[in-house]
């Protein structure tokens, strides 16, 4: 398992005669640890390949992104463009999913729907990983009053059913696609912060973490180098496990009117006006439910599938 | 096990705190005034804004205004709501009775369904009734409440006419919410059981109990089935939180008068102390809720330790 790139760390270190042996040491030991990253990483990918359902969930987020990416050369419509000539059609051949109380393509709507159910999978997800790491490494690893601190503003969060404490960031901060994601960034981050905090105390009773500090490394550094990296394969699994349950808390906030707003299309928000024409638009409360049901199942799949091919690594 | 307990309680009453100073954070972190917003068109008039902020008590410092609150929710009284010019507790506890009978009807439909797929498949496993009732449940867990609620609605209550498409009269009127968020919260119940199940099965005293002849009736009910619940049940008190916020969607789509619906219309009607009152009155159930879970736990499993 030699890489290049610990030839290449030891070249770094070397022209300058300044850097104490001990260093260019550590540099190599990094990079190693660097190389058994990759090594980890190819060893999940070939279990993950295995896996049916999560490789089908992969392939669909695939096809969800780009259609995400090229929404304005799939789409065959404008989603904002109201023609009230032709609201309410039925699914046809001119509009594959219909149209809607405005006469706006569906399928166009749904289309540009998918930018918002990508964007929400992702950023609010890796700021709310982002704050329970933080806070969970700081919590398991200094311990005492800080971690009773944390752990306790955790509990308080837990008291919050989450889509309830979104509707009241949302209610406070005022509604609009930035509150949306702020909110959906904090109402997660608890459940993280313990998990990762349990993973921490274990680790920090372990050998290497006490040579480390031994040698005279800073907190910070034995933190960011070998506490962290050892619980690369929790923190990833948590984090593609909670992706589902943000989407649907998005679409359940643009549902009742406090996510996405109009025009933007959000699937969430064009089931919002399903329901008040569902006696004589069907096809509106039936496309985007299908939309957000088949972006959720590849996510379910997928976090699956990683959890089972990350298994050797969850547990230390 | 009295420690334990004991030492819940005091937790819970440092949690109960937070939850009333964060909800009192964050509603005073409002950008509008809410005199202004009740004013309306009014709210360019000074002198009535300043009035009206003096009789809603806006004009005090932070501080006061955070005792007086604390102090009023310990009497039971969450203030009144804008909207309804009537006390926020009351109106709450008016809805109760529609939301407890659709969490009750949610919460055993969902067992039943939950529990007997659950079993089923980890019994059974790889058949192919393992492999239906896991399709469902990863279909359930990936299911918007309301869209269910809605295609639902569509089906049985527009098409078919069986149900009211929307509203509340009689008990009739709550079968199609209850089916929607049983069938939700069967899902998860469903993976749980089986993967605790299939964890039990495991067991050196599952093997002696089939050792020593025991029918396999008697294996799964008396020593697997008994044992594997435990994990579910603190399933069923974290779960509940959803099942609340699922009643509220729920409530929605069909139009049911409940808590949720409440809210989610004040949240739209901007009416501030309601949704103060209302968050703190659900995160106060939902503690309670799960404290008793956590106690039943402790009870239900002798081998755990909580000193």
């Amino acid at each position: 398992m030699i890489s290049p790139k610990q030839d290449k760390s030891k070249t770094v270190g070397a022209p300058s005669a300044t850097v104490p042996e001990k260093d260019e040491e550590l540099l190599a030991a990094e990079s190693e640890a660097e190389a058994r990253q990759t090594s980890m990483i190819t060893d999940i990918w070939h279990r993950l390949k295995r896996h049916r359902l999560a490789m089908a969930g992969l392939i669909i987020i695939i096809v969800l992104i780009l259609t995400a990416v090229f929404a304005s050369v799939i789409a065959p419509y404008s989603y904002r463009d109201q023609n009230l000539n032709q609201a309410l059609l039925s699914p046809s051949r001119d509009h594959l999913f219909g149209t809607d109380q405005f006469g706006r393509d569906l399928f166009s709507r749904i289309i540009y729907g998918s930018r918002i159910s990508i964007a929400v999978a992702f950023l609010p997800v890796i700021v709310s990983v982002g704050i329970g790491v933080l806070l969970g490494a700081i919590s398991g690893y200094y311990g005492g009053w800080i971690d009773l601190l944390i752990m306790r503003m955790a509990d308080i969060m837990f008291a919050f059913p989450s889509l309830l404490f979104a509707i009241a960031i949302i209610f406070a901060i005022g509604r609009g696609i930035l509150s949306l994601f702020i909110a959906l960034a904090l109402v997660d981050w608890a459940g993280d912060a313990r998990l990762i905090r349990g993973q921490v105390l274990s680790i920090r009773s372990k050998e290497y973490i006490e040579a480390a500090r031994a040698i005279g490394m800073s907190d910070r550094r034995i933190i960011l180098r070998h506490v962290l990296p050892n619980c690369l394969a929790p923190i990833i699994v948590t984090a593609s496990m909670s992706i589902p349950g943000v989407i649907l808390t998005e679409a359940s906030l643009s549902f009742i009117g406090l996510g996405v707003q109009p025009p933007t299309p959000s699937w969430g928000a064009i089931l919002n006006d399903g329901q008040r024409f569902i006696g004589n638009a069907p096809w509106m409360a039936l496309f985007p439910g299908v939309a957000i049901f088949l972006t959720v199942l590849a996510y379910n799949f997928l976090g699956d599938g990683l959890r089972d091919a990350m298994d050797p690594f969850l547990k230390n | 096990m009295r420690n334990y307990i004991i030492r819940r309680l005091l937790l819970l009453i440092l949690v109960l705190w937070g939850v009333t100073l964060v909800t009192f954070i964050l509603m005073h972190v409002v950008p509008g005034d809410p005199a202004k917003v009740l004013l309306g068109k009014l709210s360019g008039n000074e002198v009535l804004v300043t009035k009206l902020q003096h009789q809603l008590g806006l004009d005090k410092p932070l501080v006061v205004q955070y005792f007086e609150f604390v102090k009023g929710v310990l009497r039971g009284d969450l203030g009144n709501s804008y909207k309804f010019k009537a006390p926020v507790m009351s109106l709450i506890l008016e809805r109760m009775p529609a939301t407890i009978k659709l969490t009750f009807g949610a919460l055993i439909i969902g067992l039943l369904i939950g529990l007997s797929s659950g079993i089923i498949s980890a019994v059974r496993r790889y058949s192919v009734w393992d492999t239906f009732s896991m399709a469902f449940a990863f279909f359930g867990v990936s299911t918007p409440v309301f869209w269910l609620a809605m295609l639902l609605q569509l089906l049985f209550a527009v098409r078919l006419g069986w149900f009211h498409v929307s509203g509340f009269e009689g008990l009739r009127d709550l079968v199609l919410p209850s089916v929607t968020l049983g069938l939700i919260y069967s899902a998860s119940i469903a993976r749980m059981t089986r993967s605790s199940i299939l964890e039990v099965i495991r067991m050196d005293y599952v093997r002696t109990a089939r050792a020593k002849g025991a029918p396999e009736r008697i294996v799964i009910f008396r020593h697997v089935f008994r044992n594997a619940l435990i994990p579910v049940v603190t399933l069923i008190g974290m779960q509940f939180g959803g099942l609340l916020t699922g009643a509220a969607l729920t409530e929605t789509v069909f139009q049911i008068p409940g808590v949720g619906k409440l809210l989610i219309n004040s949240t739209l009607d901007l009416d501030y102390p309601m949704i103060q009152g209302g968050v703190i009155f659900v995160a106060i159930i939902f503690v309670l809720i799960n404290l008793l879970v956590d106690i039943l736990y402790a009870y239900l499993d002798p081998t755990i330790r909580y000193d």
